[in-house]
């Protein structure tokens, strides 16, 4: 069908009112919400740092600078700008062991809600899931500091069986860290991988068995290939958001580490070099999606697909 | 190589429900066997129980004498072709037809040279590159037969896996079955609702209802010699008379119906005694138009219409007395074509064409 008809069936079936509704709200909310803030963001990125009153002079000029910088530093030629690439690097490959960490964690979870759960046990564990989450986020990220703290109740609970002779410094090390950040974004794994694995039709994993497989094959061979796409989508959104993510390093982080996104919100808020700040949320934002662009190709996954 | 199916005191519970009731019955070797019977009556419980997929709660499953107590799908030799099939939709059709070889590891090669082999057998040759959503209905069918056989199975189970195709394919699929069976020649246990497929296709059948097997036998034999009023009503199409029983001599009994006193041969087991409640049962091709008043049993019947199948010809009457109309099916030729509806006839019987059957629940419909 072609873009029009397409627009006159829906038109069709859900009438003037309502067709002006659904196609502008969906507008507003992409353009404004969205489309605008990027470009904004993206302009102000490619711009010289000047204050506000200086905005659309001559002295607003275009330049390259803010990203040279992310690159070479303020130092000369030769130089580079060693804290923040560090940052940058040590932001993604953690973000991407978090994901890694969750996929891992939250397979096996969909896979018992998905087939094997039943009617009250299911709900009970759907609600389990999703209940802590009403908790807000910056609340939960402190729950995760006491709970890691120098005289938490993990440390207490170490000490108390014996294992540890003095309190372990989780914060420092990021433990703490690592695990809110896996727990943050976490149902926005399992929920894809659910969803995908429900539809698998169950006699296909008897029909494996039957054949003789094992659990692992059957796992690799029917239910990872049917699920792939909400592995995909899970671990897409639980990368670029734990690669985005502010509250938790904010809480969580160890005095000597530094999240990137921590960067750009100093580069805002602190230094007030907000064309630095928008640079940098672009590295971040492109990097992100190449990545994951990359890793789909890797992995034979096409974007349609993902939105099943 | 194949083998024989032992269940031996078979008892599958599901909380309070009973499914299968003290099941015992030997399956020979090289058989093909049917459980048949209406939806819920606890066949495709006991596949699963013959395949591993459920432990009965009692007795003992013996697959080539051997107990299969504790022993897991993948560990039986058995195979299990499912009614939706579930093929892989995401594997090739090669590759499905050999997973069974590639879980043993056979290498890739070996396993393709199997493939075309099988392909061959059911005629699909050159197709093995294609995906499962490629193909019809009866190829999938097909390639769901060779998944299953390429694991070398020694008893193959099929659960109804005919019901998804159209008739036509359905009747085609019967004797390639049973083709197959008879090249493989190792145990097919079949689980079907469709009396014509397992009268067709069956050396043995065992007519199941609400957990229990009513009678084990050739279709010849259900069909004839019925021993339960549930097996003459559910094999074929009968005529039924219910009534008491007045004389019970050897090898006849007097059943005294609304339709008047009718002398049938009693079913192997009933034990009929004067005053018990019975069943007369007599099939349409049984039933005749008696004009001459000289058969055993007589019974006075309006026409009420008739169908023309071609061959020969329905006809629907209301006998005198009785509470549904009776059926009679007759060779088309003149004498059948001058049978009216408003006519009044008198229908017969011959005493050992009917059975009588201790009263008893009948199947729906």
């Amino acid at each position: 069908m072609t873009p029009l008809r397409h627009l006159r069936e829906f038109h069709r079936r859900n009438g003037a009112g309502l067709s002006l509704f659904l196609i502008g709200a969906t507008g507003f909310w992409i353009l404004f919400m969205i489309v605008l803030p990027q470009l904004f963001m993206a302009d102000f990125s490619f711009r010289a740092n000047v204050p506000p009153p200086k905005w659309g002079t001559p002295e607003h000029y275009y330049t390259l600078e803010h990203y040279r910088y992310m690159i070479y530093g303020g130092g000369g030629e030769g130089s580079f700008n060693v804290i923040d690439l560090r940052v940058f690097f040590k932001t993604i490959g953690a973000a991407m062991l978090v994901t890694l960490f969750d996929a891992a964690l939250c397979y096996p979870i969909a896979w018992h809600l998905a087939q094997a759960a039943r009617g009250g046990w299911a709900r009970l564990m759907v609600l389990a899931l999703v209940v802590p989450f009403w908790v807000n986020e910056i609340l939960r990220a402190f729950a995760f500091h006491i709970l890691f703290g120098a005289s938490g109740v993990l440390n207490s609970a170490l000490m108390a069986a014996g294992v540890l002779d003095e309190p372990y410094d989780f914060v420092r090390e990021n433990i703490a860290l690592y695990a809110g950040l896996g727990y943050a974004f976490i149902l926005l794994m399992i929920f894809p991988i659910y969803n995908a694995m429900e539809s698998l039709d169950k006699n296909q994993v008897e029909a494996a068995r039957d054949l003789g497989a094992s659990r692992w094959r059957i796992h690799r061979r029917v239910v990872m290939p049917h699920a792939k796409p909400g592995i995909t989508s899970g671990c897409t959104m639980v990368f670029m958001l734990t690669a985005g993510a502010l509250a938790a390093p904010q809480i969580l982080g160890g005095p000597g580490s530094l999240w990137f996104t921590q960067i750009i919100y100093q580069a805002f808020n602190q230094a007030g070099n907000w064309a630095r700040g928008s640079a940098y949320a672009i590295i971040l934002l492109v990097s992100c999606i190449v990545l994951v662009l990359a890793l789909m190709k890797a992995f034979k996954v096409r974007l349609g697909e993902i939105a099943r | 190589m194949t083998s024989e199916v032992a269940l031996e005191n078979v008892w599958i519970r599901f909380g309070d429900f009973v499914a299968a009731r003290d099941i015992n019955i030997t399956i020979r070797a090289g058989e093909f066997f049917s459980f048949l019977g209406p939806s819920g009556c606890g066949k495709t419980t006991l596949l699963r129980a013959v395949s591993g997929f459920l432990e009965p709660s009692e007795g003992r499953v013996l697959i080539g004498g051997a107990d299969m107590a504790g022993i897991g799908p993948n560990k039986r030799p058995t195979a299990l072709i499912f009614q939706n099939l579930a093929l892989f939709p995401l594997m090739s059709v090669w590759e499905n037809i050999t997973f069974a070889l590639e879980v043993r590891g056979v290498g890739a090669a070996r396993r393709r040279k199997r493939a075309d082999e099988l392909l061959e057998l059911i005629a699909l040759p050159g197709q093995g590159d294609k995906t499962v959503g490629e193909l019809s209905g009866g190829q999938r069918q097909r390639v769901a037969i060779a998944r299953a056989l390429a694991a070398e199975p020694e008893v193959l189970l099929l659960d109804e896996p005919l019901s998804a195709l159209d008739l036509k394919l359905r009747q085609r699929m019967r004797t390639e079955l049973r083709d197959i069976q008879r090249r493989v020649g190792i145990t097919f246990i079949y689980i079907t609702h469709d009396q014509g497929e397992a009268l067709t296709m069956s050396d043995n059948i065992a007519v199941m209802r609400e957990g229990v097997i009513e009678q084990v036998g050739d279709g010849n034999t259900l069909y004839d010699r019925p021993n339960t009023a549930f097996v003459a009503s559910f094999v074929g199409e009968n005529n039924l008379f219910r009534g008491t029983v007045g004389a019970a001599e050897r090898g006849a009994v007097t059943v005294e119906t609304a339709a008047g006193a009718l002398r049938a041969r009693p079913a192997t087991g009933a034990a009929l005694a004067a005053g018990d409640d019975a069943f007369v049962f007599i099939r349409p091709e049984s039933l005749r138009f008696d004009d001459a008043m000289e058969m055993e049993n007589r019974i006075g019947a309006h026409i009420q219409r008739r169908e023309f199948e071609g061959s020969f010809w329905q006809v629907f009457l209301d006998a005198d007395g009785a509470e549904q109309p009776l059926k009679l099916s007759m060779v088309n030729d003149d004498a059948a074509a001058a049978r009216r509806p408003g006519q009044r006839v008198t229908l017969g019987f011959a005493a050992e064409l009917a059975v009588a059957t201790r009263a008893g629940p009948l199947a729906a419909g």
